[in-house]
């Protein structure tokens, strides 16, 4: 790997997703950027990666550094196509990873099922014991361990977990049964469950090691695939990952720690977004991804998107670590409209995706979506679908399957009844934003929407006015957002440890070793990684309550507080203040864990490069008008190649403007102004 | 049905919206609350209350299940007793209570009733409802096996205004802290709950603001009327007929009698007539319910069979319940309720079982039926917090039953709670205990051809000196039924060390004890029962009980005796022996 400053070669983001890889290649300094689209390949994504990175520039030796928002993790965790794993745990405890936390999928039913990713017979008990003071009761003995990995590998596993009921406190016996395994395991997919989650609370430490070692085996394999591919063609790029919190990581810790990947591609999304929209001058954007079967929203307040402490992947599936927060609903463009027994109009979360689709694809599917009624309303041209796979959309069979499911059953006209589906759908995914906004203590007038994604444009106008946001922000090319993304991401490492004090009787000076220890593991990490880093920075926040509590705040120290416990005070109150408007006086402060983030500030670059060049004019622009269903009249709409407007052009309402992978619709109040940095943004306004 | 004013666009997106309210309400209390049956058991819930009758206009998602029905009935006792006592209601007045006749479920949970006006007149009730740790009365928690009266199992607060023309009543506050063995934790759950009234009520103006009080106010009415609709619909798509069915309670904690839970369900057209009069009186101990709460587990029961009917009143308003007075469902004033959970799971079981006669294609085998509550209390020897009291207590999974679609699911909770369980790992950190097992328990699933899930086992050994053991269970000796063919599960089960031998022993109430002592290095196992099995055992596949028996979750005996399957050595099926197995046992 070269140490070399990679300043004059080309940084390359590669998102590779279900159906498309998206290419965004930075040259920077010949000051270019340019973007592309290729079909995704299965099984293989390497395929596809590098004839996308070959389309984009004309050298591979030129690339400096590749970035990539992954989903080989993701599908293999949705498909179940990880590897055959073993579990070493406590004798006694085998089952905790099907016992999950004593749960069901859905509240009302009863008809839940679940089948573990590692089941009963390769789950091996050894003798041991740690308490929850972190004295061992029982040694480990590790020929019993050895036992158990033979055991496994005789049953063809690829891979193994090991996990100790408490070794949270102390990982003595875990680390020496990781050792033991190690030394007569045949590959490295040997996950021990404190490396990747030294935290309280067994089944999701167990759960997400066992998620982690599922994992290794496929996504090593892709990522050597995909070096191996490089160096076929004497890239000398050095590969960064994109992890679940947004930040970047080396394919070496990429291989050691793939459950970080699940969430990788809509992470590096929702990073450029928060970037985009701050240099644009909104440092509080909620992002709206409107795909084929679903509605994702996450929020970022103040420049910075905020991350949960863990997510389940499918019911029982639990990963524990710090990643982005997305609320999902089922209210994508492929989602079906239908009228239930009660005579309410319903909207998803059955969806037709994109396969078989919408009617109007005319590719087996036959009942009405939402894009249906997009069509139908002349908001989606028929004549040029998006995404270049359809060369033409049947209006005609949008219009019937509209008219059977739903107008006919509330007795209204097709064209009524594809206005409700679409203000159904803006209702539910309001709701979404509310959800992550309102419920959460924000102010929705200070929020622009940030759509991306095929459809969310075209539903943005209908968002902010619904929820009361400032406005919306369509970027340039959303459609290529997630690899944007990943040529802006920032290194990252997170950090957990259990604490479990009361704040009066903790010990400031062990705690701060501990955050040193953590701190400098992450910064050498970064350094090592060989990526340009502008500066290191380190956030250190602590997860408390009051006692008697069981949910915690995360109160974040400011960075350059001193890690004291009056300064923790201080910033606990702030947090909980902030969570539920009153504090409880007098009531004795715990402490709960430990976080610690180490990020590593990459170089951004000017986004004017991606503005439209000053030739551009609005009557270039202007490809003609069409009506459109607006408010239960036809409208006339302006339509705009929205690629050939130049900066600081006005586009008032209603209008639709079109570009290769995404359709933005500006209705009537509103009016669409696009900045320096070639973005539309969106405003209620005057005319 | 009559044309609606309201256009269906408005509507559904005004259902969503007020369930967003109700909701936001049930979030914001689980952060606050200071207890974890609130905060991690979600024993809590919120809604949107008629101003007239009290019926449900809107009801939070994420609260426990069995509230949805009961609300009605607390804001209805509020309603009464206001104009039993002559006073109006005022916009900024709060009603707290814990009365379990007339307002439902037992003296743990209490209510909280808000009135909300819109321009000087009432426009709806919201209402407030969380379970608190401990109020009083003879055992700390309140789960008292052994109460045979009301004010042994706690303190008893009428509807009373704690929070008057917006002033927090400290008076009554210091009576409520008076009566807890838990007063901080009390404190911060009464503020959690008053903080999610006052949330609601900035909703509920935000919306109708937005939408206008009319428009709001038809909304609530049209849903109620489709609540009825779809529920009219699925009644209609079952078959007409009766069939019967009959349950146990073990017994009462007191006498150990069997309690029969009689059902006689009868569909006729789009209407649904439960008669449970044939049930068992009301007994000693405190497994009475009240008729409110009994008609809220009828809710609870038909959402499960009917999941996408809403939560409002119209959804009852097709079907009568029919409870003979002085039965174990009608209590009344003294009778104690205190294990009011036990009663409505078996009711909820009657139904299923009932309604798997009639409709076999969408049955489920019945769930564990017990929550087996379970506490450890003792005092620390030692430490900085020698002499200070500890209780251990949490709530006990078990298995589910089989249904058309597969097995049932291991280790699930129970179907009036969403309810997840504490990590081992919190468990031992914050009490002197360790486990040394937590596993699901082999053979406990009831057999079919889809089996029922397993329940668990759960052994706890003791770190300090001394402590005292309570079990509230049920399920031990009627086990989980099977439906459609299939069997029941294995019965819950509880050890203990025999006082005088330490040999493993079990209590006479089989799953009810109070005052289990037990010494440092002594053990308590609890064996919590499976699901009941879907279809009959014989036409599960032989494969899938192979891979069971391998699994250790079926043993070679009942894959023998109960699916008539005979395995090798290797678990591979004897498919011959199996074959003249099963058609030995056709004939």
């Amino acid at each position: 790997m070269s140490a070399k400053p990679s300043s004059g070669g080309v940084i390359v983001g590669v998102d590779v997703g279900g159906t498309f890889t998206d290419i965004f290649a930075l040259d920077e300094a010949a000051g270019r950027v340019s973007i592309g689209k290729t079909p995704s390949t299965k099984p293989d994504q390497s395929v596809g990666f590098m004839r996308g990175l070959g389309e984009q520039t004309e050298r591979l030796s030129d690339i400096a550094a590749v970035v990539h928002g992954t989903t080989v993790g993701t599908n293999a965790l949705l498909e179940r196509r990880g590897a055959r794993t073993g579990l070493i745990t406590t004798r006694g405890f085998r089952d905790v990873l099907e016992m999950r936390r004593r749960d069901r999928p859905t509240t009302w039913g009863l008809w839940g099922m679940y089948e573990p990713i590692i089941p009963r017979d390769r789950r091996l008990e050894v003798t041991e014991r740690v308490l929850a003071d972190g004295s061992v009761l029982e040694p480990v003995r590790l020929e019993e361990v050895e036992a158990a990995a033979r055991a496994l590998l005789e049953m063809g596993c690829d891979s193994v977990a090991i996990a100790f009921v408490n070794a949270y406190a102390n990982a003595e016996n875990e680390a020496a049964a990781a050792a033991a395994v190690r030394a007569l395991w045949p590959n490295p997919h040997v996950t021990a469950a404190t490396e990747i989650l030294p935290e309280i609370r067994e089944f999701e430490r167990v759960s997400t090691a066992a998620l982690n070692a599922y994992l290794q085996p496929p996504v090593a394999s892709y990522l050597s695939r995909l070096e191996a591919a490089l160096a076929e063609q004497d890239a000398q790029a050095r590969v960064l990952i994109v992890q679940s919190n947004g930040g970047l990581m080396t394919v070496e810790n990429a291989r050691a720690a793939p459950v970080r990947t699940a969430l990788s591609g809509p992470a590096a999304g929702v990073t450029a977004a928060a970037h985009i929209a701050e240099k644009a001058g909104f440092p509080n954007v909620i992002t709206c991804d409107m795909g084929g079967t679903s509605f994702d929203v996450s929020l970022i307040a103040d420049g910075r998107p905020s991350l949960s402490a863990q997510t389940s992947v499918d019911f029982g599936l639990r990963i524990r670590a710090p990643m982005i927060e997305i609320e999902t609903i089922g209210a994508g463009g492929g989602s079906i409209a239908s009228v239930d027994a009660g005579g309410l109009l319903q909207v998803g979360p059955e969806s037709a995706g994109s396969d078989p689709g919408p009617a109007a694809y005319r590719r087996g599917g036959d009942r009405p979506t939402v894009t249906d009624a997009n069509i139908l309303m002349g908001r989606i041209n028929a004549d040029q679908p998006i995404g270049g796979v359809l060369e033409k959309l049947d209006l005609a069979a949008a219009e019937a399957a509209i008219a059977r499911d739903v107008g006919e059953p509330l007795g209204l006209d097709p064209l009524a009844a594809a206005e409700a589906i679409v203000q159904v759908a803006n209702a539910k995914m309001a709701g979404a934003i509310r959800l992550i906004s309102i419920e959460r203590g924000h102010d929705p007038k200070s929020f622009v929407a940030m759509p991306f994604g095929g459809g969310g444009a075209l539903h943005a106008c209908a968002l902010v006015k619904e929820v009361g946001l400032r406005g919306a922000l369509a970027p340039r090319y959303p459609g290529v957002t997630s690899a944007l993304g990943c040529v802006i991401a920032d290194m990252r490492h997170d950090y957990v440890r259990t604490v479990n004090s009361a704040l009066a009787d903790f010990g400031e000076d062990a705690m701060r070793g501990a955050i040193e220890a953590d701190a400098s593991e992450g910064e050498r990490l970064i350094a090592q990684s060989g990526a340009r880093i502008e500066a290191t920075e380190r956030r250190v926040s602590f997860d408390m309550l009051y006692a008697g509590q069981t949910h915690a705040v995360t109160a974040e120290l400011p960075s350059d507080a001193p890690i004291t416990r009056e300064a923790m005070r201080a910033a606990f109150e702030s947090a909980y203040r902030d969570a539920y408007g009153r504090l409880l006086e007098g009531a004795p402060v715990l402490v709960a864990a430990m976080r610690v983030a180490v990020i590593g500030r990459r170089p951004k670059f000017d986004l004017a490069l991606l503005a439209p060049d000053g030739a551009a004019s609005v009557d270039a622009a202007r490809l003609g008008e069409r009506p459109v269903w607006i408010d239960g009249a036809w409208r006339t709409a302006e339509i705009y190649d929205r690629l050939a407007l130049p900066v600081g052009a006005r586009v008032p309402g209603p209008a639709v403007l079109e570009q290769p992978d995404a359709t933005i619709f500006v209705e009537p109040d509103m009016v669409g102004e696009v900045d320096a940095f070639g973005n539309l943004l969106i405003t209620p306004g005057a005319r | 049905m009559t044309a609606q004013q309201l256009d269906p666009v408005t509507l559904s997106v005004l259902k969503g919206r007020l369930e967003q309210i109700a909701d936001e309400m049930d979030a914001t209390l689980f952060r606050a609350a200071f207890n974890p049956i609130i905060a991690e058991a979600h024993d809590a819930s919120h809604g949107l209350y008629h101003k007239e009758t009290g019926e449900t206009l809107a009801q939070g998602k994420s609260g426990l299940p069995i509230f949805v029905g009961v609300m009605a009935f607390a804001v209805r006792l509020v309603i009464e007793t206001a104009k039993a006592r002559g006073e109006g209601f005022s916009p900024d007045d709060v009603y707290i209570f814990n009365d379990s006749y007339e307002g439902g479920t037992h003296f743990s949970d209490f209510k909280l009733v808000r009135p909300y006006f819109r321009d000087g007149e009432l426009f709806c009730f919201l209402a407030s409802v969380g379970h608190w740790r401990d109020v009083g009365g003879a055992t700390p928690g309140n789960y008292n096996p052994s109460a045979t009266e009301r004010l042994q199992e706690a303190v008893q607060i009428p509807p009373v205004k704690i929070v008057r023309d917006g002033v927090l009543q400290h008076d009554i506050v210091e009576i409520l802290k008076a009566n807890s063995r838990l007063p901080v934790s009390l404190y911060g759950d009464l503020h959690g709950q008053l903080g999610a009234l006052e949330l609601g009520v900035k909703r509920l103006d935000a919306l109708l603001d937005a939408y206008g009080d009319e428009t709001v106010s038809e909304a609530m009415t049209a849903l109620r009327r489709r609540g009825e609709m779809m529920m009219r619909a699925e009644l209609s798509a079952l078959p007409d007929g009766s069939v019967s069915c009959l349950d146990y309670l073990d017994n009462d904690g007191i006498d150990d009698a069997p309690l029969p839970i009689a059902l006689e369900l009868t569909v006729s057209g789009d209407a649904l007539t439960l008669d449970f009069s044939r049930s068992a009186d009301a007994c000693r101990g405190p497994v009475n319910i009240s008729r409110s709460t009994a008609e809220a587990a009828v809710y609870v029961a038909l959402k499960h069979y009917f999941p996408q009917v809403p939560a409002n009143a119209g959804v009852m308003a097709p079907v009568k319940v029919v409870i003979a007075k002085g039965s174990i469902l009608d209590a009344t004033a003294p009778r104690p309720v205190g294990g009011y959970t036990e009663t409505i799971l078996r009711l909820i079981d009657v139904v299923h079982q009932a309604l798997a006669q009639i409709a076999p294609e969408r049955a489920n085998g019945c769930a564990y039926g017990t929550i087996n509550a379970l506490s450890i209390a003792g005092r620390r020897s030692t430490g900085p917090d020698a002499g200070q009291p500890w209780v251990m207590f949490s709530f006990f999974g078990g298995g589910h039953g089989g249904h058309p679609r597969g097995d049932g699911l291991n280790h699930g909770n129970a179907p009036i709670s969403m309810a997840t369980i504490p990590p081992l790992e919190i468990l031992e950190a914050a009490y002197p205990i360790r486990f040394t097992q937590w596993a699901l328990r082999d053979d406990s699933g009831g057999a079919g051809r889809h089996r029922g899930g397993l329940g668990a086992v759960y052994e706890i050994e003791l770190l300090e000196e001394h402590a005292d053991v309570f079990l509230f269970g049920e399920r031990g000796k009627h086990p989980p039924a099977g439906v459609v063919g299939g069997d029941g599960g294995a019965r819950n089960r509880f050890f203990f060390p025999d006082p005088r031998t330490g040999a493993p022993a079990s209590p006479p109430m089989v799953s009810k004890m109070t005052g289990v002592q037990l010494k440092k290095g002594q053990r308590v196992r609890l064996e919590t029962p499976g699901g009941g099995g879907f279809g009959r055992a014989e036409e599960r596949a032989p494969a899938a009980v192979a891979r069971d028996a391998a699994l250790g979750f079926v043993s070679r005996e009942t894959a023998r005796e109960a699916y008539r399957v005979v395995l090798g050595e290797d678990f591979t099926v004897d498919e011959g022996a199996t074959r003249r197995l099963r058609e030995g046992a056709a004939s």
